[in-house]
């Protein structure tokens, strides 16, 4: 029980009928009538959400395409800061440890924790970089939101061997209302863009830098020099101050704040905070699909070796403690999990190499 | 970068050497090009890229002069240099006139390159005539001629001060160096002695002066006047102030225009050729670019597609030659050079060897075919010949220098697709660019164009006896003609054309003329998709019943896409007698074998309306409607230069377009340029775009059995993979081919797929299809495990099959914010060993670079700047061949040609040598000279 045991069955797309109806169907299935389990499902992004009412159940009966994955996990273990983000692997983990004793709270009264909040931003490298800049990291991941920001060419002032000098640089000129960057509150019209992805822009075109940034646009991580200051140094000091508690800084390359490496960047993880592209055969037989899925997710556990176990645990103490702090932190330790390639369940690489296929016809 | 092919972009000037045989022309934009025997040909480049107005060689030297707008001289020279000619600036001068004078003083209008080699003589606006010594251009001011000087002897009632401004014409006498004729653009026409510094004669022309040309025995010359008429002149030491000896208008009795340049040539039967540039009648055949020749009774009016920019004749150079007996007029036009054979009856046209009008019609897409088989290669050449009965046998008449570069090792083709719907097959195998053969698709269409309206339909009678020359029309009938996408099959002489009203046309090589009938089959792309509606162009009317072809490529198959939008990707198979072909809606894949179509494929999203409505959808349409009067003022300029003719609102025109430029400049830069960033989504526009399509035999479905297979990329990131069962060959025509949907991909960063390709087991791409068969390729290597390789615009990614696992990737546009617009295989050998060559990827980027990535292990392995980024059109032109060269345009009329391989170079590599030069040259002068005296 609990351990990893799958079944398979079959709802009517379109009428999913009542989530209390699905709970003991699910109960039944699994023969775990006598406990209080959570219900989770992995969207199509592979975040891991709750089913916990009939709307949540709704929607992700709806959003399956084919196949909705359905986690169960007893209702004292459930760790919820992990919903909405690439943790499911994690909770396999977690699953590790079993407990016997009994809880009586039904999960929907828990409204207080962030069921179905993802991050959408964060800063990251405050402590490396000079104050007067900002390194933004915009998650477009699972979001529905536009990007929408607008980019112009401009000049801006320089100190070079020469005196003063005036240089071409690259500004947000403007923001598009709603739009993913105005929500962050992080980004404004006319801040100088410095860096995308690690990459510095300048001596580039203005249309080179749009390229680049639509490129990286699923994880787009830019360097700000914002146009004001004064509003920029209160609050990176705030944040610096935070984030020395954080495991994120202790990263073991320290370098000048003028490095143009990311230190939030660990070497494969420029490879790996990239979707992975989806493959669908065509004309392949039905029996096929069940073993898929068993080996998806037994190559699963085999990749996830011993390296990342290590690293796992000690995210989970972190995890643990984090209940202290500030909640920025969470977010960037969250941010870091997230990047991490052998995190994402959806397409775990080892599972396409091992067959091919993950979405099925 | 090696050689420019092609006819150079806005000519401007044109001189010979008789001496060296050679021809020069000089640009717009300052560069000077020589030609010379097939091969042969040099470039130079000034630095101030002003305009070259005149070229002059300096006699019997390898030297020459050119004179730029800005009014400086330049002096070039042939120099050789490691075996080789190049072309070099030697000196360069700017006439300066004393302080305080007008502009006009020394702004230069004539040059004289005297046959001493000593001196150049240079007629100014103000009517003096100032001396330069060569090589060193250094001004020698005791040997100037005033135009005081010459006023002094001319009686006081034939002229004033006014009629010594501007020097029209300086001739030199042929037969005494010693006496110059000086033209003056009022009239006034003097011939002066050098030695004793004075007039001997006047001639008093009563009309505005243009051109001056001497008789070859130096006893009259030959004036030519801005009312269209041509005047002789005797020269005779009994009178001083001679009258004209014949005064005619060929083209009269009505206002004429002027006649710009005459030449007159004696010929041994005694009728001379008289030559002119202009002369039509003012209000009916003002707008004609004419050169006519007369002989006799003979009279023709060469009639120019474009402005006639400058024309020389070749004629018997030889001195000691009594008659000049004229074999050949070239004439350089705007738009193309046209050779004209004097010497057969009908004065045909010669098929010039290089220089060729690229842009007879625009070039809409280019093929490039490297290593064509011998019998492919002649058979093409023999259909070519057919084609140019009508060109004249004479050999090319403009033959100085010798080609020294080795033979080209194999033989190219370059194919290029017209908007007229033609296609042209060029040889790319050496230096020169040459026509082989031109194939017209336009047969199989109904147009409204009457087919004869191109022939020459004149009449006995007709007057003047216009015939037109020359190939250029870039006017198309319909615009739905154009050929977009091109393949050939260089082993079976397969040829698939596709073009911009959803046309795509097979075509078989036959040797002789034919007519049959073209079958004709349509691809419904949409497949029952609901609620679209196709706003573009209708597909091309098909000729019904049966169509006269001619030997070459005739067509067999025409299949039509629906709707009729511009085919964007074509691929052809000839072993499986297939061909692909992709628009905007989908693709789909043809059995010309049996001619039938076998699938389409809808690649649409369905919120995807745009890209249904046709190429006047909103996001088009402004690129559209910019084209469009880009287009309109093109052929404004033009007509405007036809109705008003002549050079002289060149500058109107240059000060409007500037205006224009200006204009348009403000608009842009109210405008704040901002770039949106947005990540791409299934529901962006022209998704369903065809980029590429493939053919691979490989192991699609599992890793036993491989099967042949069709790749399709799109704009939108998606990768489709269809098996394909055909049929063998002693079953070809009785089962159908199938084909199954395999594998679909979607790259996540969604962009433009712009190749794809299968590498075999030891990681070489597939050879092409009958390659093998034809003992040219190894075959593929079908043991180890294949990979594909999938190019799209920001990143190259290698999969493994049949299991499509993301093996390898190279991200180009995340790091270095270019895109690769095109991207081939190329094969580089080794320059030391023969038996040493890689396949790596030639990819172009947006930014003009060419990148070179190694196969399979995608590591950049060099970079070279190529094309100026801001050079839309010369990226998009940009084709690579199977070596590591490749062509672009750098102007609608040229192909810049490059070579990222050490081996395969082409180059020009020739040597001009200095011809003996003759003693006897100045002893048959010198005599002359006491001829000239005896008589005198």
């Amino acid at each position: 029980q609990f351990g990893a045991e799958f079944r398979r069955f079959s709802l009517d797309r379109y009428k999913p009928g009542k989530f209390e109806d699905f709970y003991k169907l699910i109960l039944h299935i699994h023969h775990i009538a006598n406990l209080e389990v959570m219900i989770g499902y992995a969207d199509v992004h592979g975040d891991l959400l709750p089913i916990n009412n009939d709307d949540n159940f709704f929607k992700a009966v709806s959003s399956a395409h084919p196949l909705l994955r359905v986690f169960i996990q007893r209702q004292d273990e459930v760790d919820y800061s992990n919903f909405g983000t690439n943790t499911l692997s994690r909770k396999k983990k977690a699953l590790v440890t079993l407990r016997n004793d009994n809880l009586r709270r039904r999960p929907h009264i828990n409204i207080s924790m962030p069921h179905d909040f993802r991050p959408v931003s964060s800063i990251i490298d405050v402590d490396i970089l000079p104050e007067t800049h900002r390194r933004v990291r915009l998650y477009r991941h699972g979001c529905e939101k536009p990007l929408g920001f607008y980019i112009r060419d401009g000049t801006s002032v320089r100190v070079t061997p020469h005196g003063l000098e005036k240089v071409h640089g690259i500004f947000i000129s403007r923001m598009v209302p709603g739009g993913l960057a105005e929500s962050t509150g992080l980004l404004a019209v006319n801040d100088e863009v410095l860096e995308v992805n690690g990459i510095e822009v300048a001596g580039k075109t203005l249309d080179q830098v749009t390229d680049m940034m639509i490129a990286n646009s699923h994880n787009l991580i830019i360097t700000v020099k914002p146009a004001n200051q004064r509003n920029n140094i209160i609050r990176s000091s705030r944040m610096s101050g935070s984030s020395g508690q954080s495991t994120d800084s202790t990263a073991s390359h320290h370098s000048l704040p003028t490095s143009h490496m990311l230190q939030n960047f660990h070497p494969d993880e420029m490879e790996s905070d990239e979707e992975a592209d989806i493959v669908i055969e065509g004309g392949l037989e039905p029996q096929h699909i069940p073993k898929l899925h068993s080996l998806t997710s037994s190559s699963l556990s085999r990749i996830n070796g011993s390296s990342l176990s290590h690293r796992l645990q000690r995210d989970l103490v972190l995890n643990n403690n984090s209940g202290r702090e500030s909640n920025g932190n969470i977010h960037k330790l969250l941010s870091s999990l997230k990047t991490d390639p052998r995190h994402s369940l959806v397409i775990p690489r080892g599972g396409i190499e091992e067959d091919g296929t993950v979405i099925t016809l | 970068q090696t050689v420019e092919h092609g006819f150079p972009h806005q000519p401007s000037a044109l001189g010979y050497s008789p001496f060296l045989r050679l021809m020069a022309i000089g640009t717009r934009s300052g560069a000077i090009k020589l030609y010379g025997a097939p091969g042969v040909e040099f470039m130079g480049l000034h630095e101030e890229n002003n305009t070259v107005m005149q070229i002059h060689f300096i006699p019997d030297q390898c030297q020459l002069v050119t004179l730029l707008d800005d009014n400086s001289l330049h002096l070039w020279s042939l120099k050789q240099h490691g075996g080789a000619s190049e072309l070099r600036e030697e000196h360069r001068f700017t006439l300066k006139g004393p302080p305080g004078s007008p502009p006009s003083a020394t702004q230069i209008t004539a040059v004289l390159a005297h046959s001493s080699r000593e001196v150049l003589y240079l007629g100014t606006e103000s009517g003096n005539i100032f001396v330069v010594e060569a090589p060193s251009l250094r001004v020698l001011e005791d040997r100037s001629i005033p135009s005081e000087a010459v006023l002094q002897r001319i009686p006081e009632d034939n002229c004033n001060r006014r009629s010594c401004e501007l020097v029209e014409a300086l001739r030199e006498h042929p037969k005494n160096p010693d006496l110059i004729l000086i033209g003056y653009s009022r009239g006034l026409i003097v011939l002066w002695d050098l030695q004793n510094n004075k007039v001997t004669h006047h001639f008093l022309g009563s009309q505005q002066l243009e051109n001056l040309y001497w008789q070859r025995d130096g006893s009259k010359f030959i004036s030519c006047h801005y009312d269209g008429s041509y005047t002789q002149w005797p020269v005779s030491s009994d009178n001083r102030q001679p009258e004209p000896l014949e005064n005619t208008v060929p083209y009269g009795p009505f206002p004429c225009k002027a006649i710009s340049k005459i030449y007159w040539q004696t010929t041994k039967n005694g009728l001379p050729y008289i030559i002119f540039q202009g002369g039509m009648p003012r209000a009916s055949y003002g707008d004609r670019h004419s050169i006519s020749v007369i002989h006799g009774s003979q009279q023709t009016a060469f009639d120019f597609t474009s402005r006639v920019i400058d024309f020389f004749i070749i004629f018997s150079s030889e001195p000691a030659a009594e008659f000049d007996d004229p074999s050949a007029m070239v004439v350089l036009a705007e738009e193309e050079l046209v050779v004209i054979d004097l010497k057969t009856p009908g004065w045909p046209a010669v098929h010039p060897p290089y220089l060729a009008s690229l842009h007879c019609s625009a070039i809409t897409c280019s093929h490039h075919v490297s290593n064509i088989p011998l019998k492919l290669w002649e058979r093409i050449i023999s259909a070519g010949s057919k084609q140019n009965i009508h060109y004249s046998t004479m050999p090319w008449p403009i033959d100085g220098g010798t080609n020294i570069a080795p033979d080209p090792p194999q033989r190219d083709l370059l194919l290029t697709g017209h908007e007229d719907g033609t296609v042209r097959f060029w040889d790319a195998s050496g230096v020169c660019l040459h026509l082989l053969y031109k194939l017209s698709t336009v047969r199989v269409f109904l147009t409204d164009a009457d087919p004869n309206d191109n022939m020459n339909t004149l009449g006995e009678d007709e007057w003047p006896p216009l015939r037109k020359v020359g190939t250029f029309d870039p006017y198309s009938d319909d615009p739905r003609l154009g050929i977009q996408k091109i393949y050939l099959c260089k082993y079976s002489g397969y040829l698939a054309v596709a073009g911009t009203a959803g046309q795509v046309l097979v075509m078989e090589l036959n040797d002789e003329d034919a007519e049959h009938v073209v079958d004709h089959a349509e691809a419904d792309l949409l497949q029952d998709q609901e609620g679209y509606r196709w706003k573009g162009h209708e597909k091309l009317k098909t000729r019904d019943g049966p169509v006269q072809f001619e030997a070459g490529f005739q067509p067999f198959v025409l299949v039509q896409c629906q709707p009729p939008a511009v085919v964007t990707s074509l691929a052809l198979h000839s072993e499986w007698k297939l061909v692909a072909f992709g628009t905007s809606h989908g693709f789909g894949l043809f059995d010309h074998q049996q001619k039938r179509l076998v699938f389409v494929k809808c690649t649409l999203h369905p919120s995807d309306q745009l890209a249904l409505e046709g190429p006047l959808s909103r996001v088009k349409s402004l690129k559209k409607s910019l084209r469009q009067s880009f287009r309109r003022i093109r052929r404004s300029r033009v007509s405007s230069r036809k109705r008003r003719g002549g050079a002289g609102n060149a500058s109107e025109v240059q000060e409007a377009n500037a205006k224009f430029d200006q204009d348009a400049l403000q608009e842009m830069e109210l405008a704040p340029v901002q770039r949106k960033i947005e990540a791409r989504s299934a529901e962006d526009s022209f998704t369903g775009f065809v980029r590429t399509l493939y053919f691979a035999d490989t192991f699609l479905r599992d890793s036993s059995r491989h099967c042949p297979s069709l790749w399709a990329g799109t704009n939108g990131g998606t990768v489709y993979a269809f098996c394909l069962r055909v049929p063998p060959a002693e079953r070809r025509m009785d089962e159908p081919v199938r084909a199954e949907q395999a594998k679909e991909i979607q790259l996540m960063h969604r962009a433009p797929v712009v190749g794809i390709l299968v590498l075999d087991g030891r990681s070489t791409p597939l050879p092409e299809p009958l390659e093998v068969a034809h003992d040219l390729s190894k075959s593929p290597d079908m043991q180890g495990s294949h990979q594909l390789l999938v190019v799209s615009e920001e990143q190259f990614k290698v999969f493994t099959l049949p299991k499509v696992s993301s093996k390898l990737k190279l991200k180009l546009t995340a790091l270095e914010g270019c895109r690769v617009r095109k991207v081939t295989v190329a094969n580089f050998g080794s320059c030391k060993t023969d038996d040493y060559s890689e396949n790596d990827l030639a990819v172009l980027t947006n930014l003009g670079d060419i990148q070179i990535i190694s196969l399979p292990f995608l590591k950049l392995q060099i970079r070279y700047p190529c094309i100026r980024k801001e050079d839309v059109s010369g990226i998009a032109s940009c084709v690579f061949t199977k070596y590591g060269q490749g062509f672009y345009l750098i102007s609608p009329s040229e192909f810049e040609r490059f070579s990222l391989s050490t081996k395969w170079l082409v180059e020009p590599r020739c040597i001009v040598d200095m011809p003996e030069v003759t003693s006897n040259n100045h002893v048959h002068n010198k005599s002359g000279v006491e001829n000239a005296a005896r008589k005198s």
